[in-house]
């Protein structure tokens, strides 16, 4: 029942690198719960409408994904500022559950504008690139999740950067510690939420052309991402992203692994198990404040 | 001293809802003065200072800023024309270090490009601040939380600074440093208006001072005045 090390080392890593893809799925959905305490149920869509949006550029004009992210994410960061400030805000001034609802109907629109437009055939994002394959230390690893993880980092380190060092940054984590305090300060928090959710979309986005270029899609893979986000937040807590990077390698890990040792079946049942297990043990996450 | 008003509130009312809390109140500010609003708990003098910030609305009266006409304006804008509020409880950001804490005070435009001047004042005035200027504000005493939010304050470079209950819950020597402070914030043309319980030691740092109690304003005149007026402070106060 032993397995060698060598055995493992293809799960782990997959888990590893799967992890930083999962990170950045759950990158914008723990910003905005972060800062606006807001849960939308409809980011795993955002995500695959980044997939979508990218595979209509793919097959209409032969446009490379991440090429195409240059016109999906002003695109989704305009939509995304123009949603909260006119939508979500209001309804965070009615009440609690006015915006959650409000996402639960996007996330309907969204599916079924999905499988509308594309119909419900299982869609992927295929190019040049998509079978590259390295050796690297006798595992055969895949070019496309070596470029999820590195491009998750990435992303995670500029979006820490900017929420720590520029004012618009600071102002939107002061507007998640205390929202009097903030307008106290000059803040629009209204604004601030504005600009959280825009940055929430184009990291949706992003996550989309990555998932769309890692895994098949289609009309209804919203919610599976969207129970991979809530997985990795509660895993790697709030507020943190080594803690999200962590939670989202956990997550993956926690598949792969048990992909291993009970078939593919069984791989996200255990992941789930293990979001359970951290809920009772440690519920603010390993990093949570 | 100026005679002209920085601050001035006319004949507000304000309610929560269908619940009326101020009757009529009126208050002046001069450029240059300290003044001091007096009342007991659910008096009404935080609910004045909200309605000053802009987090209330007047459902009768005006709230004049330098003669331009704010009651209607949202909190940030009201910051934004020079009016600075240490609120009640500091209500520092807990989750964010001391100088950052500080560099959000200065996010008004016209503060930011005198940020690195106006830290280095600060960290003179409150040293301890200087000393734990990368801790999280959250581990910081009341006391030094207090000298954070005030600071925080004087990083917008405001006309005016609005103090809510600064000495609730402090031991007496740092609330004696807390008014030594804002005697040196007066000298540098910071107009103050602080809102406190403690009616005697009030009466002795303020120039002029309002009683407010059940939402009305009951008495009002110069600090010296009011301190003689022995008997009518056990009548309002017990004390």
């Amino acid at each position: 029942m032993i397995e060698s090390l060598s055995d493992l080392a293809m799960p782990i890593t997959a888990g590893i690198l799967l992890g930083g893809l999962y990170a950045v799925v759950a990158l914008g959905f723990s910003l905005v719960f972060g800062v606006m305490k807001l849960i939308n149920v409809a980011h795993g869509d955002f995500v695959i409408l980044g997939s979508y949006l990218a595979f209509a550029a793919l097959t209409g004009i032969d446009l490379d994904p991440f090429l195409s992210l240059v016109f999906i994410l002003p695109l989704v960061l305009v939509i995304g500022f123009l949603v909260q400030k006119y939508l979500l805000n209001r309804a965070m001034a009615i009440s609690a559950d006015a915006p959650v609802i409000i996402c639960l109907g996007f996330s309907l629109m969204l599916a079924n504008m999905f499988q509308m437009i594309w119909s419900p055939l299982s869609r992927g994002l295929t190019t040049s690139y998509s079978l590259t394959s390295y050796n690297i230390g006798g595992l055969a690893i895949q070019l496309i999740y070596l470029l999820d993880l590195i491009i998750a980092l990435a992303v995670m380190l500029a979006l820490r950067e900017f929420l720590r060092r520029t004012y618009l940054g600071k102002a939107i984590v002061a507007a998640s510690q205390d929202r009097t305090a903030a307008e106290m300060m000059g803040i629009n928090t209204n604004k601030m939420y504005a600009y959280a959710f825009a940055i929430a979309m184009a990291c949706a986005a992003l996550a989309g052309v990555l998932v769309g270029l890692t895994f098949p899609f289609s009309p209804t893979s919203g919610v599976p991402f969207l129970i991979i986000a809530f997985g990795v937040v509660i895993l790697g807590g709030l507020g943190s992203m080594v803690g999200t990077l962590i939670g989202g390698i956990v997550f993956g890990l926690a598949q792969t692994l048990g992909g291993f040792y009970f078939g593919v079946a069984a791989q996200m049942f255990v992941a789930y198990v293990m979001v359970l297990v951290i809920l009772g043990i440690r519920p603010q996450g390993i990093f949570g404040r | 001293m100026s005679e002209e008003s920085l601050l001035k509130v006319n004949h507000v009312d304000v309610f929560y809802g269908s619940l009326q809390v101020l009757w009529d109140v009126s208050l002046t500010v001069r450029a240059g003065e300290i003044v001091a609003l007096i009342g007991s708990n659910s008096s009404g003098k935080s609910t004045l200072l909200r309605t000053i910030s802009g987090f209330l609305r007047p459902s009768n009266g005006n709230i004049e800023f330098k003669g331009k006409r704010i009651e209607a304006m949202n909190p940030y804008q009201i910051v934004a024309l020079g009016i600075s509020q240490v609120p009640e409880g500091r209500r520092i950001f807990p989750d964010m270090t001391v100088s950052d804490n500080l560099v959000i005070g200065s996010y008004n435009h016209g503060a930011r490009s005198k940020r690195e001047g106006n830290l280095k004042d600060v960290y003179m005035r409150f040293p301890i601040l200087g000393l734990r200027r990368n801790q999280l504000a959250k581990t910081l005493s009341g006391g030094e939380q207090q000298m954070l939010a005030i600071g925080r304050g004087l990083m917008g470079e405001p006309k005016i600074m609005l103090l809510d209950e600064m000495s609730l819950g402090l031991a007496p020597l740092i609330v004696d440093e807390l008014y030594r402070t804002l005697r040196e914030i007066r000298e540098r043309g910071i107009t103050i208006l602080f809102v406190e319980q403690n009616a005697r030691r009030s009466l002795k740092e303020a120039d002029r001072a309002y009683i407010i109690k059940s939402g009305r304003i009951v008495l009002s005149g110069r600090a010296a005045e009011l301190r003689e007026e022995d008997e009518i402070q056990k009548a309002y106060f017990g004390v």
